[in-house]
């Protein structure tokens, strides 16, 4: 297992969080405590054995394709930060033409 | 005098409205108003809506006088955890990323009841988005113990567990994912039962770990217990993880004739860290299977010690891809302060995320980050398949396993809030259970010198819930620790 130390910068942008300074520091500490008590499965042989992704893995889960009662626009947008013409709005994200 | 209406069981008042003793209107009323009078010591409530409660109430007297009582939960005041989507109410998780959010749509579970009669009763605390043991990183406000108000209730379940001790509802619902039903149950000296994956759908409760997170009943007595599971219990296609399982008949599993089971102690697993009243009133709820004519069996859960470290990398990891729908673009708090759109992520989760949830989320992108997926998801995962194989291989020689619920009594407020690995310690008992899909439930099963309650856990194979509520029931039968009442 790799040394038990955590890029806190790489991480929180891969989590889209922006941390304090403080945060970062308290953090880097706590996960190394934890990531450290995580090298206890280091000593567990688990040659050959498969991960289990659920307790009791169902595949395939088909319906028949019926038309279902769903939300009006206004109950969809009930908790929309900003809308516009029954639309989310948000802050444009490409530049303007040059 | 009689007894005080919010100090009956749920199967208590129902048998009353049943028999038009009393009505919902007045049952109702009395939870309201002895919530009134203790929650501002309590503290379980995040939102109240007394009038809304009050008018479910009177449609269930309604419909009882027309005959058509729709069963034993109709015009029952039940707490809801506020994790569990109610339409048209809040939903906040206990996070201010969600302060404003209401939910446009019912829980399956909420379906249920809402078919049962069952009246919708308040948004109880927890910890944000269910991540702790001790409510104490609820957003919003603490949540105190009824039996100690210094100490902690529990969690994440700890607003349902203390308004069911306190008097404030006859029973609530709670989700648990390492324990958040039981571990608070056990602390607050009620009965609370997490089931087996799959047996209830999870559609409307928002996400922790998916594989892991299930709702269920926390109640005081087993036979409420068992009333709940027979509405909340069954399959539903909006959950592409709900099980097509038959749903036995959990009442009448309660009041077959007592079997002699035998029982599983895994003795190795009670090892430090595990309080000696504790594990007094174990051995003596042990020792009380043995005289009923139970079989006792030293059974091993060799990896059962790995539970936590596999837990919480498959917890946070799934956490970390669950929450990362709170962008504050579409149904969150946003950001004032964002330079751009991408920036409305990075702000809108800064400041609408606590502590321990922005400690979990980047632990679990942590582990699931390039490099080291292998070294530590990859590897929890085949550690969950060898905690699941010991689970497999004790219920080829008994019916049920006991532990302890939780390793201590409940513990002051502040005692462990800023140790995560300390707090995480406090769910050793309960987060296998989840890891390999178990039912388990806790029950009260005795008291401290200092009158805190401890709970006994019971642990099954998949889908024998009605075992469990049979062998805690036989307990109940001869003691009386769910019936004592906190004094507030």
């Amino acid at each position: 297992m790799p040394q038990p130390s955590v890029d806190i910068d790489y991480v929180a942008n891969l989590a889209r969080i922006d941390l304090t300074a403080e945060e970062k520091t308290r953090f880097a500490a706590q996960l190394g405590d934890i990531l450290a008590y995580f090298e206890k499965l280091n000593a567990v042989d688990v040659t050959g054995v498969e991960p289990m992704a659920h307790a009791f893995p169902v595949f395939n889960v088909l319906e028949e394709d019926v038309e279902q009662p769903g939300f009006t626009p206004a109950e969809a947008l009930l908790n929309a930060p900003a809308q516009r013409d029954n639309q989310i709005l948000v802050p444009k994200v490409v530049d303007d033409a040059s | 005098m009689s007894e005080p209406l919010h100090t009956l069981t749920l199967a208590e008042l129902s048998r009353r409205l049943a028999a038009k003793q009393v009505t919902s209107e007045e049952v109702t009323r009395a939870f309201v108003e002895r919530t009134r009078t203790v929650e501002p010591k309590v503290g379980a409530f995040l939102h109240r809506d007394e009038a809304d409660t009050m008018a479910q109430a009177r449609a269930s007297d309604q419909r009882r006088a027309a005959g058509k009582s729709l069963g034993p939960l109709d015009g029952i005041p039940i707490g809801i955890k506020d994790v569990i989507a109610v339409k048209g109410q809040p939903l906040t998780a206990a996070s201010k990323i969600l302060q404003k959010y209401i939910s446009p749509y019912d829980a399956t579970v909420i379906e249920k009841l809402n078919a049962a009669g069952a009246v919708r009763w308040g948004r109880l605390n927890l910890d944000e988005f269910a991540m702790g043991s001790s409510t104490e990183n609820s957003a919003y406000q603490t949540t105190s113990n009824p039996w100690d108000l210094t100490r902690i209730p529990g969690g994440s379940s700890g607003g349902s567990a203390a308004c069911v001790s306190a008097g404030e509802a006859p029973a609530a619902l709670g989700s648990d994912t390492g324990g958040s039903i039981r571990q608070p149950a056990s602390l607050c000296g009620i009965v609370g039962l997490k089931p087996t994956y799959g047996l209830v759908s999870r559609y409307g409760l928002a996400a922790f770990a998916s594989s892991l997170d299930q709702i269920g009943p926390m109640t005081r007595t087993t036979e409420d217990a068992a009333l709940l599971m027979q509405v909340l219990a069954g399959h539903d296609h909006r959950d592409s993880t709900s099980l097509k399982q038959a749903v036995p008949d959990y009442t009448a599993a309660l009041h077959a004739p007592a079997k002699k089971w035998k029982l599983g102690v895994p003795r190795d697993f009670f090892g430090n860290g595990l309080d000696p009243e504790v594990r007094a009133s174990i051995e003596a709820a042990i020792k009380f299977y043995q005289g009923q004519g139970c079989e006792i069996v030293d059974i091993k859960l060799p990896h059962a010690e790995l539970g936590l470290p596999v837990y919480y990398i498959i917890a946070t990891a799934e956490a970390s891809s669950n929450l990362a729908r709170y962008d504050g673009i579409r149904y969150t708090h946003r950001s004032t302060k964002a330079a751009d759109a991408v920036d409305i992520y990075f702000k809108s989760r800064a400041e609408g995320f606590g502590p321990e949830v922005k400690r979990r989320i980047i632990l679990g992108t942590y582990v699931l980050s390039s490099g080291y997926y292998d070294a530590y998801y990859l590897r929890a995962q085949k550690v969950r398949t060898l905690i699941r194989r010991d689970f497999e291989n004790a219920f080829q020689q008994v019916d049920a396993i006991l532990t302890p619920t939780a390793p201590t009594p409940a513990f002051k407020r502040g005692e462990k809030s800023d140790d995560p690995l300390a707090m995480y310690l406090s769910d050793i008992y309960t987060i296998s259970v989840n890891l390999a899909g178990l039912p388990g439930m806790s029950i009260p099963c005795g008291f401290t010198k200092s009158n805190l309650p401890i709970g006994l856990q019971l642990i099954g194979r998949p889908f024998a819930e009605a075992d469990l509520l049979a062998m805690g029931r036989m307990f109940e039968t001869a003691h009386d620790f769910h019936s004592r009442r906190a004094t507030l």
